[in-house]
């Protein structure tokens, strides 16, 4: 492989990757909060994909639509925590995973059954030549990249500096103690997921004018978002979103060299491999339990 | 004197195993109530239930209104901290983050930075500590830590579960003194459970003798501490 080839496919790997980024990071929010792995996670970022596409049937500016499928993202993550997750809160673990891929297979076949199964093309608001006349990245991926940075910064700074954030954390972590200083624990979870709403939302739209828009659009990322996830440690943002840099410019540059065929058994390699060797991740804590 | 919590037949349970059988006791507004007794006589519960801890029956009110019924947080947000049995740090987050946790519902921040301030004259190690993870500290700087983040709220009335629990005797001496300038200087309202009967009965204008989730002898607190055949037989010294 020429070293262009690679530049190039390292790029195109950290565009993705900052899209499994996101994904994984909506994926440890929601862990953090309540030990479960949300796998409707992928599926409710394409929906809101398809909410973004109509909105932009209707001629709405680009960013408008952007900004806006991204409130509507984040009260439907709200209000699918207070309907279908609330309920369910002290059910046994294997009851709530059956919800999450019960809400997995409604949401998938609900996007079917309203905006079909045939492929869209869906817009990227960036330029179609490469910006500043580079040859290895196309303006799309740069500019992904970025709005996935700006996106972990925003969170980054919410989480640390904000007494909404502080709260949020506070309750992920000791919800009985968080109420004894009276912060609603209950609208802490569901304020977490509308968050992992709203950035699988802009997930979705940055992917979907790489892989196009259909209803399977995130169940690949969404494997790939649960290796990167893995792989930083399933309890550590931070490792999430470095895993999430790592797992897409590791499917590139493997897949360029082996073949495509081989991109999806990376992240499966990886899952198994993190699991067997080193079960908390490269930032996880490992749980310590005195007996 | 006003009554500022007031609790009348007071039952809780877990499962099924019923562990307060009908309670009676109040707290006088700017007053100290002690509850005393045994192991497993119900003093801990007896706390949770008075914040909807635990599942409860009987009348609770507070400030004159019922509050049996309401949600935890909700209770809290009237002015009612806690300083739990464990002492509840949040073991992940910094010392001042815990502390600004304490002060989660207030409004006013200036007032807030003033108690930081009045806080960390009281524990000097929590101001060197504030940046350190409050998992790291001692049992006993997490107590403090603790009473602190209680205090962050400004309560009207504080529920201290065994303050003086792993502290060296000359540190108890001086965390009792300072529950008893804030309770003189501020009028908290203090609703205190003890192991250390003689060191609460000091504290205290209240005491009420628990046994097997009954109050047995109540009085108040110089009554009871005077009373030879009752320290002898029930406090133990």
């Amino acid at each position: 492989m020429s070293f262009d080839l690679l530049i190039h496919q390292v790029f195109s790997g950290l565009a993705t990757g900052g899209i499994y980024a996101s994904v994984a990071l909506a994926l440890v929010m929601i862990y953090q909060a309540t030990h479960l792995v949300n796998f409707a996670q992928g599926e409710l970022a394409m929906f809101s994909t398809y909410i973004a596409w109509s909105l932009l049937q209707t001629g709405l500016p680009y960013w408008a639509a952007f900004f806006l499928t991204v409130a509507i993202a984040f009260v439907l993550g709200v209000v699918i925590e207070r309907v279908i997750v609330r309920p369910v809160e002290n059910a046994p673990i294997l009851s709530v995973v059956i919800v999450f891929i019960g809400l997995l297979v409604i949401i998938n076949s609900l996007a079917g059954w309203i905006f079909s199964y045939t492929i869209k093309p869906f817009p990227s608001p960036f330029p179609a030549q490469p910006l500043f006349g580079n040859r290895y990245v196309s303006s799309h991926e740069l500019g992904s990249i970025g709005i996935t940075l700006v996106v972990l910064a925003l969170l980054f700074v919410f989480f640390r500096f904000t007494p909404l954030g502080l709260a949020m954390r506070a309750a992920a972590q000791n919800p009985v103690s968080s109420r004894l200083v009276g912060i609603r624990v209950g609208w802490m979870l569901a304020l977490g997921w509308g968050l992992a709403g709203a950035i699988g939302a802009i997930a979705g739209i940055m992917v979907a004018p790489t892989v196009f828009l259909e209803p399977n659009m995130m169940s690949g990322i969404l494997l790939y978002a649960f290796a990167a996830a893995l792989l930083g440690g399933i309890d550590s943002p931070g490792g999430a979103v470095l895993g999430g840099f790592i797992v897409g410019v590791l499917e590139n540059v493997v897949g360029s060299l082996l073949g495509t065929e081989l991109k999806l058994t990376v992240a499966l390699v990886l899952i198994v491999g993190v699991l067997v060797v080193r079960p908390s991740g490269l930032f996880g804590r490992r749980i310590v339990t005195r007996v | 004197m006003a009554r500022l919590l007031e609790v009348r037949n007071l039952q809780a349970q877990y499962g099924p195993t019923q562990v307060l059988h009908g309670m009676d006791f109040a707290v006088e507004e700017g007053g100290i109530t002690t509850i005393l007794g045994a192991n497993g006589a119900g003093k801990t519960t007896t706390l949770r239930a008075v914040c909807a801890m635990v599942k409860t029956r009987g009348e609770i009110s507070f400030g004159g209104k019922r509050i049996d019924g309401l949600a935890t947080e909700s209770i809290v947000r009237l002015g009612v901290a806690h300083v739990p049995d464990g002492r509840g740090t949040f073991v992940n987050l910094s010392v001042e983050e815990n502390l600004r946790l304490g002060a989660y519902t207030r409004g006013d921040k200036a007032g807030v930075a003033a108690d930081f301030e009045r806080i960390y004259a009281y524990f000097p190690r929590l101001k060197e500590r504030r940046r350190q993870q409050a998992g790291t500290l001692s049992g006993g700087e997490q107590q403090m830590l603790a009473v602190s983040r209680a205090l962050m709220l400004r309560p009207k009335l504080l529920l201290l579960d065994e303050p003086s629990f792993g502290l060296a005797p000359l540190i108890v001496q001086e965390l009792f003194s300072i529950l008893r300038d804030i309770n003189a200087q501020d009028g908290v309202s203090m609703l205190l459970v003890e192991q250390n009967a003689a060191l609460a009965l000091k504290l205290a204008n209240q005491a009420y003798l628990l046994e097997t989730g009954r109050v047995v002898i109540s009085g108040s607190a110089e009554q009871i501490g005077a009373d030879e055949s009752v320290r002898r037989s029930y406090l133990g010294y």
